[in-house]
């Protein structure tokens, strides 16, 4: 069944049984570890990226040319309802939302402060940002607004402590109209968010949008049309989709549509900063471990020299011992990468499964807009990639032996002891 | 004696031990040279946090850090003065602030900064400001309507040098106070987050706008050399009374997040150098197991000439403590001359910078050795390699002489 090389190399390497377990044993540690540190940077990084959108940024935005650079109140999305028919027609597309923004002063009794009003539509706000979850104090926006009423408005956090306001109170809002007109209102506080992200809490007030667009003079238009797409990886074809749909039906719309690597420029390349950091580890410890298991190949050689002298004095050709050597270091590391995939997917799994608790460092993370548990991602290539790695550079070292065998001389390798 | 048997030991077979330590070697580089790179980011994450604004230390009246407003300045700033006079050490300096939220804007734009009265001369020994300015001039001692604004901040607002901005901010009888300042310098900062955020204006001309007398916001020192500023915070509480009417704080209680990061750092660390060491824990085992059992029959005479089992485990050890030794050696030096050769370039991640700015770090990152990192890791290197040699060790002490010289 099994050719006689296979068969010789598969006792061979249980002649000693110890060194063969230390040798898989390093090369399963090597495999558990790359595929549990690399399944937990994408699963990390995942959530870093669906966290700090959701919070605010969402994964796509339609807003007029320039608007992301100069936040002019004038640069809008006049008939926001247009791109609403192209999203619609749009698979993919968990929820979409409107929102304008204008920076006003605020006053409460005695504080003044300036801030970012960020008129809303509650009901598609509750869709696409955290918003609704994170208000903790006093509710969100009903769902049958009443228009005699004061405006309804939810602070943040840090804005409110410093205005020292609390639910019910009265904000006084003071800012410019789209027009360059003045635009003023009383609203009263209904709630109170915390996003997580200090900046965000310290520095806005959310109302509902069709009273922002009555105060700021903004008549039907928008800042931002923000998109949630089903996936990450949805987001570049709905991002094409909209952008064919924009320059189809309103070709002189003067629209961009950003998506989030453009919106937080930063998220992307912080990412790529971590994993190329991970990558110069993971091979520095692939490289430890190839030596350190490199002297298992050497040692079956050398002390086998006796061994092999007599097999090619009885006429085994060289290339036939390279080959049952070759068999044996391949074993040893498929035995130890197979284990270690196992373990490692086992491992990553149960993490997987039940999340890993970072609560120790929560303020730090929630600056990153990550909160709670880090859920790893087992995919097939975090399963993958590391193994394979360890495969090429282990079996580099073990040919490094292999090779030397064909120079040997029966007579020479026989007198040897 | 043992040593030099050790010695002849293990140059028994030379590629064995050159091979096991190679792998020593190399990890014991990438536990100094890594760990002074992780160092290294930490360190610019620690200046950039201190030159901005930060400081090692602050004194502010005790309700300000909740609460940033003028009723919250502190009312006699000479107290503090007098107790900083006592305590600092030589070399520390101090700057007196006013900072405030305040909202700035000129024909085009409005936007919320924080405004940062400074004492022209003071400020330049403790924050950035002193030698950020890239266009225009830097502040003069009683600048009445200089104002310096960051590049960022500039160019949202579309306006240049010697343009007017107004600020507005709330003074200390409760009324809106405007002033027009004219820009008179342009400041980068490491983060443009710093360039958005802060405008700077005269010390004088802030308290006269906002009707503060001769008070202030926050006194921020700068210790040489950044070190005790736990030491100086006791004596400055001790000296300015404590649950009084002042709060002093260290950077790291300022800048929570930054704290946070540099513990998980340093947790970070130890786990690599734990890590690097299981790599090359299962050589070193591994090749001293076979150093022993092709020994067995010596082994075997050894102890049938009387040589006892605790003295064989000493052998094995010490020739293991060898290989280990000439590894650290070795790596420690090549780790810092790798730090050495990179500590005048440092890596430029200006490519990365808006990544770099998300995580909060500087953008050129310069290795830094510390004497602890170097210690820690060559003492786990060195202890735990001791402990995995005690497997093969008490093999070799169980030999028995005529199971060992039957062995052929």
């Amino acid at each position: 069944m099994f050719s006689i090389e296979l068969k010789m190399a598969w006792r061979n390497i249980w002649r000693n049984t110890r060194r063969t377990v230390l040798t898989t044993g390093a090369i399963c540690f090597a495999c558990v570890l790359l595929i549990f540190m690399l399944s937990f940077q994408f699963g990390s990084y995942a959530t870093m990226i669906n966290a700090s959108v959701k919070i605010h940024t969402g994964h796509l935005q339609v807003q007029a040319v320039g608007y992301h650079e100069k936040k002019r109140m004038r640069m809008v999305v006049p008939n926001p309802s247009y791109i609403a028919s192209i999203i619609d027609a749009i698979d993919k597309v968990s929820a979409f939302t409107y929102r304008a923004n204008a920076f006003s002063l605020v006053s409460s009794e005695n504080r003044t402060y300036g801030a970012l009003v960020l008129g809303i539509d509650p009901k598609g706000e509750a869709e696409v940002s955290t918003l609704k979850q994170t208000t903790f104090a006093g509710g969100y926006f009903p769902d049958t607004p009443d228009d005699q009423d004061l405006v309804p408005a939810l602070v943040g956090r840090l804005l409110a402590g410093n205005l020292g306001v609390s639910v019910g109170s009265e904000l006084t809002i003071m800012g410019q109209g789209r027009d360059g007109s003045m635009a003023a209102t009383v609203a009263k506080v209904i709630g109170i968010y915390k996003s997580g992200l200090d900046d965000f809490d310290r520095n806005t007030v959310q109302i509902p949008l069709k009273r922002f667009q009555e105060i700021y003079a903004m008549d039907r238009a928008v800042h931002e049309v923000v998109i949630i797409g089903d996936t990450l990886k949805a987001i570049p074809g709905i991002k094409s989709a909209v952008m064919a749909g924009i320059s189809e039906k309103y070709p002189d719309a003067d629209l961009a549509v950003l998506d989030w690597e453009a919106l937080v420029p930063g998220l992307r390349q912080a990412i790529s900063m971590d994993l190329i950091m991970g990558v110069i580890m993971y091979l520095i410890l692939v490289i430890v471990v190839a030596f350190s298991i490199l002297n298992t190949f050497l040692m079956a050689i050398f002390e086998r020299t006796h061994e092999f002298g007599v097999l090619m004095a009885i006429g085994t050709k060289p290339g036939r011992l390279t080959k049952v050597l070759v068999a044996e270091s391949a074993m040893l590391t498929l035995m130890g990468i197979l284990s270690g995939m196992i373990a490692g997917a086992l491992i990553t799994l149960y993490f997987q499964s039940n999340g890993i608790d970072l609560s120790g460092s929560s303020d730090l993370l929630s600056q990153y807009g990550i909160s709670g548990n880090i859920y790893p991602r087992l995919s097939m290539f975090t399963l993958v990639a590391g193994p394979a790695a360890v495969f090429i550079i282990t079996i580099l070292s073990a040919l490094y032996p292999a090779l030397k065998i064909r120079r040997m001389k029966p007579l020479e390798a026989m007198s040897h002891v | 004696m043992d040593i030099t048997i050790a010695w002849r030991n293990i140059w028994r077979n030379p590629r064995r031990t050159a091979v096991i330590l190679i792998a020593v070697v190399i990890g014991i580089w990438s536990m100094v040279f890594m760990g002074a790179l992780m160092r290294g980011v930490e360190v610019g994450m620690i200046d950039n946090g201190i030159s901005t604004l930060t400081g090692d230390l602050q004194v502010h009246s005790r309700n300000y850090r909740n609460d940033p407003i003028v009723e919250n300045s502190i009312r006699e700033p000479e107290l503090v003065h007098a107790a900083l006079s006592k305590v600092l050490p030589p070399g520390a300096h101090s700057a007196f602030r006013v900072r405030l939220n305040a909202v700035a804007g000129n024909a085009r734009h409005s936007a919320g900064v924080t405004l940062v009265g400074i004492d022209a001369s003071a400020e330049k020994a403790v924050s950035f400001i002193g030698d950020a300015v890239t266009d225009g001039e830097y502040l003069s001692e009683s600048d009445a309507n200089g104002i310096l604004v960051g590049q960022e901040l500039l160019e949202t607002f579309d306006t240049r040098l010697g343009r007017k901005i107004i600020l507005m901010a709330q003074d200390a009888d409760g009324e809106i106070a405007s002033k027009a300042f004219r820009i008179k310098g342009i400041f980068q900062a490491e983060m443009k987050a710093t360039e958005k955020q802060f405008v700077f204006v005269s010390g004088s001309a802030a308290r006269k706008m906002l009707k503060m007398g001769n008070q202030v916001s926050e006194v921020c020192v700068a210790l040489p050399g950044h070190r005790n500023s736990e030491a100086v915070v006791a004596d400055l509480r001790r000296e300015l009374g404590t649950g009084g009417e002042f709060e002093v704080n260290t950077w790291r209680e300022l800048l929570p997040v930054l704290n946070a990061y540099l513990e998980m750092s340093n947790s970070f660390i130890f786990i690599w150098y734990v890590v690097m060491f299981v790599a090359m824990g299962f050589g070193l085992t591994n090749t001293t197991l076979m150093a022993v059992f092709e020994r067995m029959r010596e082994f075997g005479l050894l102890k049938a000439l009387g040589m006892r089992p605790a003295r064989i485990i000493r052998q094995v050890l010490i020739e293991s403590s060898i290989i280990l030794m000439i590894g650290m050696v070795i790596g420690n030096l090549l780790g810092i001359l790798s730090v050495l050769l990179l500590s005048n370039t440092g890596i430029d991640l200006s490519d990365l910078a808006a990544g770099v700015e998300y995580a909060g770090m500087s953008r050129m990152i310069y290795p830094v050795l510390l004497e602890s990192d170097i210690l820690v890791s060559n003492l786990v290197v060195f202890v735990l390699g001791a402990l995995v040699s005690l497997y093969p060790a008490s093999k070799a002490a169980r030999f028995t002489p005529i199971q060992a010289m039957a062995q052929t």
